[in-house]
Order: C-alpha cells, then sequence, then structure tokens
C-alpha cells in the first residue's frame, strides 16, 4: 500500500509555492521531508490531509483517488507543530476524540486512551487538564491523540520544533521508537538534518521532489 | 478565559483588530493559504441571520416607509429650518456624548481590568444597571440630582447619556485589555516609561481597535436617544427620533416621519461606513494577548491612590442615581409605612410583570444569541460580505423604535406571518436590538480560534457539522454566555419598541413602570421606583451568576502556549 | 398565527414553547382573556367565571393607561363572550394612529380610547370603524352623542383637563390661589406653572385648545406669550410635568401649579392599601377645563360584529358605567349612572368648560400646535 502524491501544485498570491511535486510513501515507511522555512513542506502535508486544496495533482492510496474527500473521509493523521489540543478537553477527552468521532463505544475508547497513555509515557494524564500539561507532554498528547484513531497515515509538521535542546533530543529518540513500535507509515517534516536521519527510513528534501529538477 | 470576564462583556470590534487571531504572529504561511481557501465556506450560515433581519426588520422598515414615503416630503423637510436644527442638533449631541463616554470610560475601563480591589466584581456588574432603567426612571433620578440650572437642558442630556453608556466602554473595553499582556507595559516601565506615559503611548494606542468597536454601539444610542432627550432636554431639544415619533404617533404626518426616517437611516449608515472604515485602519497588528486576567498591584501611592478615586467615583457615579431611586421606592406618602409601595408591588404588580419580562427577556436571547452565533460564524468566515451583514445588524440599533414597531404591525398581519396581537412580538423586536451586543461579544472570541484546531478535529475523522459541535461550541460557550448577558440587559429594559406593538396580557416590567407613572399619586411613584430597583437587583444578580459561570474558555486559551508566561515581577496572574 | 413559514418557525418555536406556559398560569385559554391582570385593581386570574368552550373571546384595543374594570366579568358571566384587554399604544394618539395605519386588519375588535380631539381623524378615516347605533344611545349625553352624527363611536366617558394646584403649598404660603387663566399670568404666580407640549402630551393639547377657546384662534398665541414671560414651564409628557415639576408629584418638583385632570385631586384617595390620606392636597379650577369625551367604536374587519355590538352596548351599560370612575378615574357618560361621594366631593366637573369642535381641532391642530410651539419653545 503507497501514499502517492502526484504532480501537486499550490499557488498563493501568484506565488508558486508548490510546483509539480510527487511524493510516494511505502507502507511502513517513515520519510523525512527536509527544507527550509517557506519551502512548501507544510504546504504539502496540508494537501495530503485535505486541509488545503491544490491547483493541479492528485493524492491517491493505492488505486484509490482521495483528491476530493474531505479531510474527516482521508484517514491521514496530522501532528500539528502547535499541537492544537482542544482546550475545553482534558488529556483524555483529547486522546479520545477521534474514536468518539467514529462512535466507538465509549468502554472501547477508554481502552484505547489507556494503551495511547501507556505508549507515550503518560500513565494517569488521562483527567489533566491541558493547561496543566509541561510542552513535552503536550507534543506526546497530540502524538497519541493522532494515533489513536490508527490513520493509514501519520504526518506530523515540525513536531518537534520550539523545544529546547535536551528535551529535543529527548523526544526525537521517543517519537522514533513510538513511530516503529505502532508501524505506521508516516512522513516527518523537519528542518532539523539530526533529527531527520535519526527518525526516518528516507529522507528526501523539498528539492527531491521536484519532477523536473532532480535532486541538487 | 479567565473568570473575570465579565458577562456584559467582550464587546470587542466587530472588525477588531488586535484580537487574538492576529496575535497568532507565527503564523506559517501553510496556514494562511489554508484559511484563505476557507472564506467561501461560511456564507451559506449567513443565510439565517441576513433573512431574519430581512423579515422582522427590513420589511416592516420598507413597509413601513412605503407608506409614507413622497418625494415632495424631502423638499419641505430639508427646507424647514426647525428641522435642520433638529438633525444638527440629533448629529452634535451623538458625537459629543459618545467622545464624552469614551474619554471618561477609558480610564476606569483599564482600572477595572487592570487592578484587583474589594468589590472590582461588583462595581463591574453595577455598571450594566443604567442598561436596564427605563429612561423615565432615569429621567426621575436624575432631575431630582441635577443642579436647578441644570434642569430642561443639553448639559443635563450628556450626562445622561455618558451615564447610561460608560458601561458600554467599561466592559468592553475593558474586557479587551483585561486580555492584553501586562509584559508590554512593564516592557515600556523598563524603557523608562512612567505609568502615564505607558498608558498613552502603549495601552491606549493598542485598545484604540476594542474601543472603536464599542464606540459604534455608544453612538447608535446616543443618536437615537428618545426618553433622556424628551425628560432632560425638555421640549426645546428634540432629537430625529422624537420627532419621528410625534409625527408618526401624534400628528399622524407619515411622509414627513418617512422623509425623517430615511433622513435618519441615511445619517446612520454614513456613520457606519466611516466607522468600518476606521476599524480597518485601526487594525494595529498583533498583540501580545494572554489567556488570563493579569492584575497589577498599584506601585507607587499616587497609582493606588488614582485606582482607589477611580474606583470610589464610579461607584458614587452609578449609585447615586440607583440610590435615590431606592429612596423614591420608600416615599409612599402612607405614614409610618415606607414600604407601602412595596407591599403594593409585591401584590400586584410584580410577579405578573416580572413573568412577562422573564417571558420575553428569554426568548429575545434565544433569538438574538441564536442569530448573533451564526451571524459572528459568517461574519468572521467572509471578511467582506461580513462587514456588510454586521453593519446591517447594527442598522436596528439606529432606526426608530416607532418605526420598526408600526413597521412590525403592519406587516404581520395576514397569513402565513399573522403575529396581531401576538406577545411574540416582543421578544422578536428585542432580539432585534440584543442581536448586534451577540455579535459583538462573540465576533472576536470566535476571530480568535485558531482554524488549525478545527483542522485537527477534521483530520480526526470529524464532520463539519462536528467540528461545529465539539470545538466551536465549546470553545464559544463563555462568549455566547457574555452575548446572551447583554441581550437580557436589553429586553429587559427595553420600552421604546415595545410600547408601539400591541399586547395583550404581557406587561413588561419597564411597561408597568410607565403605566403606574400614568396616574397622579406618590404611592404610584414609590411603587414605580420599587419595581425599577427590582429590576437593577434582577440585572445585577444575573450578571454576577453569569460572572461566575465555571472555566470559561476563550480565545485565549487557544493560544495558550504561544503568549509568553509573563511573570514578571509587580505582575500576578489570577488562577 | 396558524400557518408560518418555516424561516419564522425557527425563531417562533421556541417563543412559542415559552408562551404555552402563560395560559397555565392563568386558568384555560378561554378565561385568560378576562383575567388579564388589570392594573390596580386585584387579579382576577382563576376566580374568573369560566366560558363555555367555543366561545368568542374579543378583544379590546385601548392605550396602556386603561384599566379593564371588574365588572366586565358581568358581561362575559351574561353573554357567554370573553374580552381580552389589548394594549396598542402609550397613549391615545399612538392608539388611534396605529389602528388607522392597521385599518381593515385590526389588532383587535373594539377599540376604546379615541378622544373628541383625535375623533375627526378616526371617523373620518376610511374602513377604520363599523358604524353602530348603541341600543343605550338615549341614555347617553347628547351634546357627546352629536358629535358622531354617524354612530361610527360610541361616547364612553367624559373628563376635564384642568388646572391643578398644590393647595397646601398656598395655604402654607398665605397666597390666594389663581382660579382663572387671567390669573396664571399674574407676577405673583410667576414661575409656578408646568404644562405639557401639546405636540406630544394629549393633556397639553387639550389645556392649548381650551386656551383657544377662551381666547380665540387669534387671541391664544399673546396669552402664551404672557404665560412665558410669567416664567410658564413645558415638559413633554403629563407623567413629566407631574411627578418631576408638580410640588405634589412626590419626586421634589417645586412647581404649585400644573396642567392635570379634573379627577387628579381624590385618586390618592383611593388608591393603595390602608391607611390611605382623607384629604386630598390639591384641587382642580374648574374655569380652566377642556372636556374630553372618550369613545369606543368597532374596527373594521372585526370578525366577531355582532358580539362586538354587545360589548359596546354594555360598555355603554350602567354597570360598566358606575366601574369607571374608580377603576379610570373618568366620568361616565349617562346621566343615571351613580358616581362615587369622593368624586362629587373633590373632582368635580367644570360646569363651564371650554370646546372646540372635532372637525376645527381636525383642521387646526397642527397649525395652533406650530404657534404653540414658535411662541413658548423658541
Amino acid at each position: 500500500m503507497t501514499l502517492r502524491a502526484i504532480g501537486i501544485t499550490v499557488r498563493f498570491d501568484q506565488r508558486l509555492i508548490l510546483d509539480d511535486v510527487d511524493l510516494s510513501v511505502d507502507d511502513g515507511e517513515i520519510v523525512a521531508l527536509l527544507g527550509p522555512s517557506g519551502s512548501g513542506k507544510s504546504t504539502l502535508l496540508r494537501v495530503i490531509a485535505g486541509l488545503l486544496r491544490s491547483e493541479s495533482g492528485t493524492i491517491r492510496w493505492d488505486e484509490q483517488d482521495l483528491t476530493a474527500l474531505p479531510p474527516h473521509r482521508r484517514q491521514i493523521g496530522l501532528v500539528f507543530q502547535d499541537e492544537q489540543l482542544f482546550p475545553h478537553l482534558d488529556v483524555a477527552g483529547n486522546i479520545g476524540f477521534g474514536l468518539r468521532m467514529a462512535r466507538v463505544p465509549r468502554r472501547r475508547i477508554a481502552e484505547r486512551t489507556d494503551e495511547l497513555l501507556h505508549l507515550v509515557q503518560l500513565e494517569g494524564f488521562g483527567h489533566r487538564s491541558i493547561h496543566e500539561l509541561s510542552g513535552g507532554e503536550a507534543k506526546r498528547v497530540a502524538l497519541a491523540r493522532a494515533l489513536a484513531p490508527s490513520p493509514r497515515v501519520l504526518l506530523l509538521d515540525e513536531p518537534l520544533t520550539g523545544l529546547d535542546r535536551e528535551l529535543h533530543d529527548q523526544l526525537v529518540v521517543e517519537l522514533a521508537a513510538i513511530l516503529r513500535s505502532v508501524g505506521t507509515t508516516a512522513v516527518h517534516v523537519t528542518h532539523d538534518v539530526d533529527e531527520a536521519k535519526s527518525m526516518a527510513d528516507t529522507v528526501l528534501t523539498m528539492g527531491d521532489l521536484r519532477r523536473d529538477r532532480p535532486s541538487a | 478565559m479567565d473568570e473575570d470576564r465579565s458577562a456584559v462583556g467582550s464587546v470587542v470590534g466587530a472588525v477588531s483588530p488586535a484580537t487574538a487571531s492576529e496575535a497568532k504572529a507565527a503564523d506559517t504561511e501553510a496556514a494562511a493559504i489554508t484559511r484563505s481557501q476557507r472564506h467561501a465556506s461560511a456564507l451559506w450560515i449567513a443565510v439565517v441571520p441576513t433573512i431574519f433581519l430581512a423579515v422582522f426588520f427590513g420589511w416592516p422598515l420598507v413597509t413601513m416607509l412605503r407608506r409614507g414615503l413622497a418625494w415632495s416630503a424631502f423638499s419641505s423637510v430639508l427646507g424647514d429650518s426647525g428641522i435642520r436644527s433638529v438633525m444638527w442638533f440629533t448629529a452634535w449631541q451623538a458625537v459629543v456624548s459618545t467622545f464624552a463616554t469614551v474619554v471618561l470610560g477609558v480610564w476606569p475601563a483599564y482600572v477595572l481590568a487592570r487592578y484587583r480591589f474589594t468589590g472590582r466584581r461588583a462595581l463591574s456588574a453595577l455598571l450594566a444597571v443604567p442598561f436596564v432603567l427605563p429612561t423615565v426612571v432615569v429621567g426621575l433620578a436624575f432631575l431630582a440630582l441635577l443642579p436647578d440650572s441644570w434642569r430642561r437642558s443639553v448639559p443635563a442630556i450628556l450626562v445622561a447619556h455618558v451615564w447610561m453608556n460608560v458601561a458600554v466602554i467599561v466592559r468592553t473595553v475593558g474586557s479587551f485589555v483585561s486580555q492584553l499582556d501586562p509584559g508590554l507595559e512593564d516592557a515600556a516601565a523598563t524603557l523608562g516609561a512612567s505609568r502615564w506615559k505607558t498608558l498613552r503611548h502603549v495601552v491606549l494606542p493598542l485598545t484604540k481597535g476594542a474601543i472603536l468597536g464599542s464606540v459604534a454601539i455608544v453612538f447608535l444610542f446616543c443618536f437615537t436617544s428618545f426618553g433622556i432627550v424628551r425628560i432632560l432636554g425638555g421640549p426645546a431639544h428634540p432629537t430625529l427620533e422624537v420627532e419621528i415619533w410625534r409625527r408618526t404617533t401624534q400628528s399622524l404626518d407619515l411622509s414627513t416621519a418617512a422623509a425623517l426616517s430615511v433622513i435618519q437611516l441615511v445619517l446612520i449608515v454614513g456613520a457606519l461606513s466611516i466607522w468600518t472604515w476606521r476599524q480597518r485602519r485601526a487594525a494595529s497588528g498583533p498583540v501580545a494577548m494572554r489567556t488570563r486576567t493579569a492584575f497589577r498591584t498599584a506601585s507607587s501611592r499616587t497609582e493606588s491612590l488614582a485606582v482607589a478615586v477611580t474606583a470610589v467615583v464610579a461607584a458614587a457615579f452609578v449609585l447615586v442615581p440607583v440610590g435615590r431611586l431606592v429612596a423614591q421606592s420608600m416615599q409612599s406618602s402612607r405614614p409610618g409605612n415606607p414600604l407601602a409601595a412595596w407591599q403594593a408591588i409585591v401584590h400586584s404588580d410584580l410577579g405578573a410583570s416580572l413573568w412577562a419580562s422573564a417571558r420575553v427577556a428569554a426568548g429575545a436571547v434565544l433569538v438574538a444569541t441564536a442569530m448573533g452565533a451564526l451571524a459572528s460564524i459568517a461574519i468572521a468566515g467572509n471578511p467582506r460580505a461580513g462587514a456588510l451583514l454586521d453593519a446591517g445588524l447594527m442598522l436596528p440599533l439606529g432606526t426608530s423604535a416607532v418605526t420598526i414597531g408600526f413597521g412590525l404591525l403592519i406587516t404581520f398581519d395576514h397569513p402565513p406571518i399573522d403575529l396581531r396581537g401576538s406577545w411574540v412580538m416582543l421578544p422578536l423586536g428585542h432580539a432585534l436590538v440584543a442581536t448586534p451586543f451577540v455579535v459583538r461579544a462573540v465576533l472576536p472570541t470566535l476571530r480568535g480560534i485558531d482554524p488549525d484546531l478545527r483542522h485537527a478535529a477534521s483530520t480526526l475523522g470529524a464532520r463539519p457539522w462536528q467540528v461545529w459541535r465539539n470545538v466551536d461550541l465549546p470553545v464559544l460557550r463563555r462568549a455566547l454566555i457574555v452575548g446572551a448577558g447583554f441581550a437580557a440587559a436589553i429586553s429587559l429594559g427595553e420600552f421604546g419598541a415595545s410600547s408601539f406593538l400591541a399586547r395583550s396580557g404581557t406587561e413588561t416590567v419597564p411597561l408597568a413602570i410607565a403605566r403606574l407613572l400614568g396616574r397622579p399619586s406618590k404611592l404610584n411613584l414609590a411603587e414605580a421606583s420599587a419595581l425599577a430597583t427590582v429590576l437593577m437587583v434582577v440585572i445585577v444578580a444575573i450578571l454576577l451568576i453569569l460572572d461566575r459561570q465555571p472555566g470559561g474558555i476563550g480565545q485565549s486559551d487557544v493560544h495558550r502556549r504561544r503568549a509568553r508566561p509573563a511573570r514578571v515581577a509587580r505582575t500576578e496572574v489570577s488562577r | 398565527m396558524k400557518r408560518r413559514t418555516p424561516l419564522v418557525l425557527a425563531a417562533t418555536v421556541v417563543l412559542a414553547a415559552c408562551g404555552s406556559s402563560t395560559s397555565r398560569s392563568t386558568g384555560s385559554a378561554t378565561t385568560t382573556a378576562v383575567a388579564v391582570t388589570t392594573p390596580g385593581s386585584t387579579l382576577a386570574g382563576s376566580s374568573a367565571p369560566s366560558v363555555a368552550a367555543g366561545s368568542v373571546t374579543l378583544k379590546l384595543l385601548s392605550y396602556d393607561a386603561y384599566v379593564l374594570p371588574d365588572s366586565v366579568k358581568q358581561f362575559t358571566a351574561a353573554t357567554g363572550i370573553g374580552v381580552e384587554f389589548v394594549k396598542a399604544g402609550a397613549d391615545a394618539g399612538t392608539l388611534v394612529n396605529s389602528a388607522i395605519l392597521t385599518a381593515g386588519k385590526p389588532q383587535g375588535d373594539v377599540l376604546f380610547g379615541i378622544d373628541n380631539t383625535l375623533l375627526s381623524r378616526g371617523v373620518t378615516s376610511k374602513g377604520l370603524f363599523i358604524p353602530y347605533r348603541s341600543k343605550e344611545s338615549a341614555n347617553l349625553d347628547q351634546t357627546a352623542t352629536a358629535l358622531v352624527p354617524g354612530h361610527e363611536v360610541t361616547p364612553i366617558d367624559t373628563s376635564d383637563v384642568c388646572v391643578n394646584i398644590d393647595t397646601s403649598y398656598f395655604t402654607a404660603k398665605g397666597l390666594t390661589p389663581p382660579a382663572t387663566f387671567d390669573d396664571l399670568v399674574k407676577p405673583e404666580y410667576k414661575g409656578m406653572l408646568v404644562v405639557e407640549n401639546p405636540g406630544t402630551s394629549s393633556t397639553g393639547l387639550a389645556f392649548m385648545l381650551a386656551t383657544v377657546a377662551k381666547y380665540g384662534p387669534d387671541g391664544f398665541a399673546a396669552y402664551w406669550k404672557q404665560l412665558r414671560g410669567n416664567g410658564v414651564v413645558a415638559v413633554d409628557s403629563w407623567d413629566d410635568a407631574y411627578f418631576n415639576e408638580f410640588s405634589q408629584g412626590g419626586s421634589g418638583g417645586k412647581l404649585p401649579i400644573v396642567v392635570s385632570y379634573a379627577t387628579s385631586p381624590p385618586y390618592p384617595l383611593v388608591t393603595g392599601d390602608e391607611p390611605r390620606p382623607t384629604v386630598p392636597t390639591t384641587a382642580n379650577l374648574p374655569d380652566t377645563c377642556f372636556r374630553q369625551i372618550e369613545f369606543a367604536g368597532i374596527l373594521d374587519g372585526s370578525k366577531h360584529v355582532a358580539e362586538d355590538q354587545q360589548l359596546v352596548d354594555f360598555l355603554a351599560g350602567r354597570p360598566y358605567q358606575e366601574s369607571l370612575p374608580l377603576s379610570n378615574f373618568v366620568y361616565p357618560i349617562r346621566a343615571d349612572a351613580t358616581v362615587p361621594d369622593v368624586f362629587t366631593k373633590y373632582a368635580t366637573l367644570s360646569p363651564k368648560p371650554w370646546s372646540v369642535s372635532p372637525g376645527d381641532i381636525a383642521k387646526n391642530r397642527d397649525a395652533w400646535i406650530e404657534t404653540w410651539t414658535k411662541t413658548v419653545l423658541r
């Protein structure tokens, strides 16, 4: 099973953000996408997630064309750079959100939430307010929330940016371990080369994705 | 959001700049592109409030105007020096009243938002009292208090306008200030700015947008002032509103009334356009906003003194006329029984009219909150068309009550909408006036919700309506409560439009007060004052309860982690 | 109300839901009609006689200050027809003008409260009233019935707008109170009189008309000029004049002379709980009175004309007429109706009231108001 973005072009204010970009991710593969600010990495993730319409191009999951599907029907998870935890819900409420949307029975949601809290090493945090979380804890909750509904692909949009060095390095290791233990297909966007290398099976730069300009 | 957000607060500008959405300085380009694609999506939501406005305001207005509109009336109206001076007086007193209200309101707004002191919340709720008092009662209190030389004079009008509207400034601007990062002020202080200079050069410029947002409402209130102008100004100083009322209800000169209504609308629309334009220009870019109210403690004796004096003066300003009314309720000319009037209203009017008021207010609150929420969603999603809807929703505030009232009467008199004699007219009429307040309360919070929060929900499988139900609504809960508090205050105090509608069995408290003052007895006067006192207690209670609503959630929380933890010396953060 | 567009439905469903509980609080839907809280009197809610199901309830439109007397229950008991009071305006002017605007599709069945200053406007307005000659017509004051030869409306009550004085003030000062129009311009009463603006107040209009009757259409302006010179205070409404300016209003007013009603003086003696005052502190001046007559008429568009006619007959009949003084502080229009002692003692109607014919009022009112405004306000 393969996620493919083919010929994606996005223009904003007359400016080409993505110009005929291709990306292909195999089942279980973790791809790190490197590039400087403004190179369109996040934009590409949003196109894949369905949050943003591209001017041209298609998104495919195997033979299924996802291009016209709204985000809630794509089963593609996204971890935002600034977490975007729901402020009115506690930790468990955030993690269980996707399952509630899918009308999973309550007991099953509780089990799955506990599983994920264990996975991200936050046992007992279920009833914490998200306002009481430290920076690192919030990142873990965001990751657990995105993983809870078992998406086909997990997109991570610079999830470790803005942390201090020590915490960053620690979370890189943890995140890599979690992703591998879950065995999820993932696209990890970052501008940090070391982070990319230690997380991913494949490291690509934005430049690699241009059809007409093969890697520099 | 913090627990200190007052219920009648948060009326920050419609096109309010510097709300939390702009505080999101580190907005990624990807997010910006995403947002640019979202606009059209909310447009259909505008349909419901637009139809509400068109059906219950536009249609009656046009029906009423068509009854009298004659082009010849315009030339005779504009050629009449008497009417020209009425127009001139209406405009300048509104400008001066608004200006005075803003000038006098901004400092207390700042003090109430920034300093913690005993009775702060009570004072905040108290400031809403003038909103629910029928003008006839306000007139009574002021005439008894003002110096003789000010009786039936323009200064009396101005003082009362300030008294009635300063709450709008205090609550709206205050709620904005309370979220402004006090770190900015501390930064200015470290750069050598005195408190005064900090206020002048940091706080005031940042607050300009919020001030402008509430200015429109104050202006419309003063422009269409009716009862205050008649009582405190005397017959020599009518406003356009008074003239329209007089031509319609007394002399049945509908063509003049229609011409004056059109002129009033043109002036209002003109003022609103300038306002919208100014608001855009006032947009000052991102401002560091805080999640919770950050209080200061005064750093110098002068500062403490200034705060204390402000609080005392503000309290006295509100309480003196209020106290006068309470005292009045005990003067019933029944020897040895100061509570005669209270016993009388308990026996007769109180229960029934409180019940009627509660019913009408509940209806008005429901309709206004629903319409205001839907309108806000549409306005937030569509900057251009939204500004139009926003201004359109303000129009009922600037239209004469008799035109709306009679318009409703002659419009909904046959199927499919036959509301003749129905009490439903009242909440509908009130909702028209209250909706813009709900918009003021909800819009800033709505604009402050990071679109990515909704995106997060949809990538987790939430359908659009589920996103609305599970993200927007809970986050807006607090702001909706704030808007509902405003709507309740408006409805409880509304008299103008109510008095023109045919009503059976429904006598709201303001109408009961007016009826009591229709008979020559000191007891009636005392009963009317007692009813007014009840009305004040009710609104203060409602606001205090609403203010205590647990764990409000608002725009700022959404950005909580972005806001820097400004726990600087001299700044303590409330819970 | 039965059929609505879906759009309105959204707004009204909620309201209707709230509304349903009202009728519960006042008994069955039919009795609600009679049970409308009548201001000033006790509320007659559940004690109202129940009306047979399916019977008619008439909507009686009047101004807000009108009080539906308890005697109306006799009408309901006798005929099975309910009466519901619908408030349709803060004053008579608003009431009549809104009725004219809604002519043909009225807000109710019978309108009460059009007076002789508005009579021409109402009677000449096409399709406002359905003429009806009441069975009681012969028993009513003939000068009043003569005002409506076409029987569009029926006279119901009468009262005078008169200058009232604070008797205690004059006693305390040892000053002879004024008695006539001419007295009011004398220097000893300088700055003592408060009047209402005839452009915005029916009381003010009546008083101005009295001066027109006394001094003539060409002379009344000169009289007002003198009044102005003598420090007359003009305000916009009766309640403003009475409560804010009059020294017996109770709110600290300082002026001892006010334009009010002949029936104002005894009002405090009969209202509120015991102990009540026993002697009035105010009095009316019979030489300064303008006679007001109020009429009732059947609104064109009413679906129950036969019942409306019964109601008009009842309003002109003795039980209702005799209940008027203590409920609405007006005199009956029937000579044979008895009037309470407190009225004969303290609220006597003027033996020589001033009057202007409704036709002249209709023709000149705007011009006279304009003259008044120029003379007194500018």
